[in-house]
């Protein structure tokens, strides 16, 4: 198979554009799509320091690749899960990749800082795994970007990851999620760090692929805390739908971002005050990741 | 040919030559999730590889948030 753009050997294939790319080509191809949703969608300019959220998996060093390559000032956020070996291996990843580019990195170890892993927070509060995670990311992302004076919180999340996530609330009609899906979270006029998504048009396997091609070491381990996550089903039955017709993905979830949402805008502005007992934005009187750690700290 | 296989992790043996787009089909892999590695460099799916050779099969779908 040959390269669509200079006739080189190909190394991937991606139906959805039917079209074959050689490594050169490819990834110029990813730049290119990085480098549009940042301007398209008005994430960040030049001026501003980014703080990327990285996991030790493909797409967030990936993600944070690019941004250096495309020029941007960084630096990296891990948040030591504390799932026993998954999570020191990941952490290695990260540690590796940051000191083999000089990049700064702030690790922020759970089991330090509150003496549980996630793994025991989730199972002291009855929550799900992944649900319990995803709060206390998006706290300490907030919060760790607010302290030291980043603008800006960049995530890992791919198109597959976008569009499994909009066929979930679409299922359950979950109308106030649909409303703020999106790329780009806005800072609410610098309460919070604004959240970004600069992968969104790019598919996992076409960031899975970027990766090897660039010789990034990632954990290809699965979290064993997703097994049997909602939204593993939902990327495989997308996929099914991928290889029975390419673009599927795509036109699903750049489709829903080019339509007005006033038909699903129900959620009235919500208030926003210090929380009681960390003092972060929030719209209750104390925010979600305080209600949880509430619950395990006697 | 020798094949690498993750979740869980392991290797099995085939009898090649074979066509990449071939070996997935027959161990039941879909292409939109999985990209082939041939030695150290990612391979389409045209490609035949020999008996002879070592291939690693990765999934690329993460992520349970």
């Amino acid at each position: 198979m040959k390269c669509r753009q200079c006739q080189k050997s190909a190394v991937i294939k991606m139906e959805r554009h039917n079209t074959s790319l050689c490594g050169g080509c490819f990834n110029l191809y990813v730049h290119d799509q990085v480098d549009r949703a940042i301007t398209e969608q008005k994430m960040f300019d030049h001026g501003e320091q980014i703080l990327v959220a990285i996991s030790g998996g493909k797409d967030s060093l990936a993600l944070w690749d690019v941004l250096i390559k495309l020029g941007y000032r960084t630096a990296g956020l891990h948040l030591d899960l504390g799932i026993e070996a998954y999570s020191e291996v990941s952490r290695k990843k990260v540690e590796t990749f940051a000191a083999s580019r000089g990049l700064d990195l702030i690790v922020h170890p759970y089991k330090e800082a509150y003496g549980l892993g996630v793994i025991e927070i989730a199972e002291e509060t009855a929550r799900p795994a992944c649900s319990a995670c995803g709060t206390m990311k998006r706290y300490h992302f907030n919060r760790i970007a607010m302290e030291r004076g980043f603008p800006v919180v960049a995530t890992g999340h791919n198109l597959d990851d976008e569009a499994s996530r909009l066929l979930g609330n679409v299922l359950q009609w979950q109308e106030e999620y649909l409303e703020k899906q999106s790329p780009v979270l806005s800072d609410e006029g610098g309460t919070w760090a604004r959240k970004v998504k600069p992968l969104f048009r790019l598919a996992e396997r076409e960031i899975a692929a970027y990766s090897i091609l660039n010789r990034i070491d990632y954990i290809v381990d699965e979290c064993p805390m997703s097994k049997g996550a909602k939204m593993l089903l939902y990327k495989d039955i997308l996929n099914r739908l991928e290889e029975a017709s390419p673009g599927t993905k795509h036109k699903f979830y750049l489709g829903f971002l080019k339509r007005p949402r006033a038909a699903t805008a129900t959620a009235k502005p919500v208030d926003l005050h210090p929380c009681q007992s960390c003092g972060q934005p929030t719209p209750g009187a104390v925010c979600g990741f305080c209600r949880l750690m509430q619950r395990v700290t006697p | 040919m020798k094949v690498k296989l993750y979740h869980p992790t392991r290797e099995i043996i085939l009898k090649g030559p074979k066509q990449v787009a071939v070996l997935l089909r027959e161990l039941n892999l879909p292409k939109e999730a999985h990209l082939v590695i041939c030695g150290d460099e990612l391979v389409t799916e045209d490609l035949v590889i020999p008996d002879d050779q070592t291939v690693e099969i990765r999934p690329v779908i993460s992520g349970g948030e």
